[in-house]
């Protein structure tokens, strides 16, 4: 890593520090989604932008994850912290679990078995033989936490701070895992699995502990997610879910790690902004937005980014002529985020 | 006046330039060889006629410019590519492929002749017709990209290294209808090859094309005799 | 046994709706590649034009001949405006578009005709045919004319030039522009005939569901299950998954589970066959080279 990456990242951290202390609460409650849904995005991007197995059906994961956090403290008494590894941990299993036979699947097969999945876990969540651990169609209500150790911080400010930590550990987790041997492998699967397994690389383990690892971090954002809204239901987490997660991983940039924050920004407010352009329409107008971005980056925000700053670079190198092209270049890329 | 006219012909793949200002031209009726080595350009220059990589230069073409048209239009002005990898359509039948061959053409009875005309070249397509050409083998699959194309009935052939790959005595029966071909429908041929001894048996024309440019032009046996020529692609 | 065979029925007369839809899909992946998440939105606008037109006084087949006329010629609009662009992109953005294109066809639906739901005329008499207890005249209407489509979607790939170069556009572009076929034209025709077949599903399901802007989600799911089931490279294979979904959905969810779960089941028993016959039950198995 480069010191003006580091320099950039510190930064960003700083940044994310000081923005609870500048907005109203609900704006905190809305920044903390952003981060678990970053969680959860990059999960999603493990198996999908780096290991090249789509999932339409990580909301499930998702959900596993908001119930495992919900049912420990609701019915267990669970600490809120300790739910997390706890969830990690079961969505670790299932994941791996659901990865060894979906191996076999590829592409949109693939697809279609997520999808299933997705589609499915609502109705196993109202099952009434499940009812009394989760809640059936009522949910389950959970209270938010308070700051530990007589922190000055309110509620929403100190969960806010909680899931930063836990985000930045996950990521520097997952970059990492990527940039070793394993993110190799991870990577050598995607683009040619005939070859990566001819080189030695076991590819079925790899598939089906990507699943595991893609599902944990989703499932622990899912945990993160329930204690930030108080309260799990079946319908929070349809097929819908999924398929915005999906739409997550894509607009933000696949197989990059900042891409997984781009993400989370696009599906946390972008339909709060289409909400206020159109009351009558506001799916209409993300839809929009969804194409929009899609027409004017067709590889994501990241990889947009990248282009840019690779233009930057050229134009500071050879410098004279090219600097108004640059201005304006930088100009496009703040009006498009 | 010669049927094809290129001049300073540039091509980039991205930002890869290339072809860097290619020259030449070919006869009506005459068989033209692109010699050359691996990258110099020869199967770009032939991409660039048909219009499938971005070009800047003039390519004329029966005295009009067909620099900058789509692929499907030279398709339509009588000019027909046999593309590198052979471009079968692998899961569709070898007579299937053939029909496609003549898409543009409006002629039915015409159409339904040249199947027997061609059959007659390549009797072992006739044999195959409803076998999945992917499962045809190297050779039939050349002998079919090759009959494909000549079901256009073109004016102008574009043939991008027909031996690669093949027993030499497929190639040896591939060059000779080619021969055929050229003699008996007047049809004429710009034959891109690495086999450069074959090729100059073939064409009247040659042209060394080296790293994106012309550096050598004349008749096929003025080429032959050249010294550099002998040393790097004859190997004699 | 009476029982069973009411739900074979009901399952054979659902199953010619997934078929239908998934017939649509199969279309639009042999001409493209891409698995149209959008297809069942598709079915359900024009369902909704079909609906404006009998309001407006038009009889029941200049409706329906109409509407597929004229989804037809939206669903080329759709490849040529808004797919286009995007046809080198990677392949999901591509699927984001998609996602794109089914809200946005969703929430406009609803804005126009709002979410309360509405009856669809069927063309078919209310009398069961030969007074037979187990299946309405809709419902066999339904599978006949599924079938015809079959025959016709068949017959012109099989038959005509056009068909023939649909084909070799979506095998190998490359190719088929050395051959003079517009592709780009090709796949937007795919598209066409693709709304026209959605379009076809949808006037057929409309009388039974009842019209929605969220009538086509559950039948979506079940027609790619089905087009997945029969391999998603052949029309006869969607048919018959479409079939065969109908029957597992309503005789499980009848006899075996219960209605609470039918959904996740029948998806679970769908994943199973993939997993033994990864590639469905008549697609083309596809070797890897290397």
């Amino acid at each position: 890593m480069s010191r003006n990456k580091l320099i950039f990242l510190v930064v960003l951290v700083l940044v994310a520090c000081a923005l609870p202390f500048l907005v109203s609460n609900y704006r905190v409650f809305q920044f903390t989604l952003v981060l678990v849904y970053a969680i959860a995005l990059l999960g999603l991007n493990l198996l999908t932008g780096y290991n090249g197995q789509i999932s339409l059906g990580h909301g499930a994961f998702y959900a596993i994850g908001a119930y495992t956090a919900a049912i420990l403290m609701d019915k267990f008494g669970f600490p809120y912290w300790a739910t997390l590894p706890i969830a990690g941990a079961v969505c670790l299993v299932v994941g791996f679990l659901f990865g060894l036979p979906a191996l076999r699947l590829e592409g949109i097969y693939l697809a279609l078995a997520t999808f299933a999945l997705g589609v499915s876990m609502p109705q196993l969540l109202k099952y009434h033989h499940l009812e009394k651990w989760t809640g059936g169609v009522q949910g389950i209500v959970i209270t938010k936490p308070d700051a530990p150790f007589g922190l000055p911080l309110n509620p929403d400010q100190w969960l806010y701070f909680f899931t930063l930590v836990v985000m930045l550990l996950m990521f520097l987790f997952a970059w990492n895992l990527l940039r070793g041997r394993i993110g190799r492998a991870l990577i050598a699967i995607r683009d040619h699995h005939v070859a990566a397994e001819a080189m030695g690389v076991n590819t079925s383990i790899y598939k089906s502990l990507t699943f595991g690892v893609s599902a944990l971090y989703t499932g622990i954002a899912g945990a993160l997610g329930a204690i930030a809204v108080q309260f799990v239901a079946p319908d929070s987490f349809n097929i819908f879910l999924s398929i915005v997660f999906l739409v997550g991983i894509v607009i933000g940039g696949l197989a990059s790690i900042p891409g997984a924050i781009y993400g989370a920004i696009f599906i946390q407010f972008i339909p709060n902004i289409a909400d206020e352009l159109s009351k009558a329409a506001p799916w209409a107008i993300f839809g929009i937005f969804m194409i929009g971005f899609v027409y004017a980056m067709p590889f994501g925000i990241n990889g947009a980014i990248r282009m840019l700053l690779a233009r930057f670079g050229r134009k500071a190198q050879t410098g004279g002529p090219g600097s108004t092209i640059t201005e304006s270049s930088l100009k496009t890329k703040e009006a498009s985020q | 006046m010669a049927l094809l006219d290129v001049k300073n012909l540039h091509a980039a793949y991205g930002t890869t330039r290339v072809l860097h200002g290619i020259d030449f031209s070919l006869e009506e009726g005459s068989i033209t060889a692109l010699l050359g080595a691996n990258g110099a350009g020869k199967t770009t220059t032939l991409r660039a006629l048909c219009g499938m990589v971005d070009t800047q230069g003039e390519v004329s073409f029966a005295g009009s410019r067909i620099d900058g048209k789509a692929t499907e239009d030279v398709v339509r002005l009588g000019i027909a590519h046999v593309p590198d990898g052979r471009g079968t359509f692998v899961n569709l039948s070898t007579e299937e492929n053939l029909r496609l061959g003549a898409y543009v053409r409006k002629d039915r009875k015409g159409v339904e002749e040249d199947f027997e005309r061609i059959y007659g070249y390549f009797p072992r397509l006739k044999e195959r017709r409803h076998q999945q050409a992917g499962t045809l083998s190297g050779g039939e699959q050349q002998m079919l990209a090759v009959s494909r194309a000549l079901m256009l009935r073109p004016r102008l052939l574009l043939l991008d290294e027909p031996s690669f790959g093949l027993a030499p005595l497929i190639v040896r029966e591939i060059f000779e209808i080619m021969r055929t071909i050229n003699r008996k429908e007047k049809t004429s041929i710009l034959l891109v090859e690495q086999n450069a001894a074959m090729a100059l048996d073939l064409a009247s024309r040659a042209y060394v094309v080296e790293t994106g440019r012309v550096v050598l032009s004349g008749s096929a046996e003025e080429i032959k005799q050249d010294e550099a020529v002998r040393r790097s692609y004859l190997g004699y | 046994m009476d029982a069973l065979l009411q739900q074979v029925f009901a399952g054979l007369a659902t199953g010619g709706i997934y078929a239908s839809v998934a017939l649509a899909l199969v279309m639009i992946y042999q001409a493209t590649h891409h698995l149209n998440f959008a297809q069942g939105e598709m079915a359900m606008f024009s369902t909704y034009l079909a609906w404006s037109m009998i309001n407006a006084g038009f009889g029941y087949w200049a409706a329906f001949f109409l509407t597929v006329s004229l989804s037809f010629v939206l669903g080329v609009v759709i490849e040529r405006v808004i797919i286009r662009p995007v046809e080198n992109a990677p392949v999901l953005s591509v699927v984001v578009v998609f996602i794109g294109l089914l809200v946005i066809l969703n929430s406009v639906t609803g804005w126009i005709y709002t979410y309360t739901i509405k009856t669809f005329p069927s063309p078919f008499p209310t009398a069961p045919l030969f007074g037979n207890k187990f299946v309405s005249s809709h419902q066999i209407g339904a599978i006949g004319i599924t079938l015809v489509v079959l025959l016709l979607l068949f017959s012109f790939f099989r038959f005509t030039p056009l068909g023939l170069a649909m084909r070799a556009a979506a095998q190998n572009p490359v190719s088929a522009k050395l051959v003079g076929i517009r592709v780009g034209w090709m796949l937007a025709l795919g598209w066409g005939l693709a709304a026209a077949i959605g379009s076809i599903a949808g006037m057929m399901v409309a009388p039974i569901v009842f019209l929605d802007p969220n009538m086509m989600g559950g039948i979506l799911l079940y027609a790619f299950a089905a087009a997945l089931v029969g391999g998603v490279d052949s029309p006869g294979g969607a048919v018959f998954g479409g079939f065969l979904v109908g029957v597992l959905e309503n005789v499980l969810g009848a006899f075996v589970i219960g209605n609470e779960l039918k959904l996740a089941v029948a998806l679970v028993l769908i994943i199973g066959v993939l997993v033994v016959k990864p590639s469905g039950f008549f697609g083309k198995v596809n070797v890897s080279r290397v």
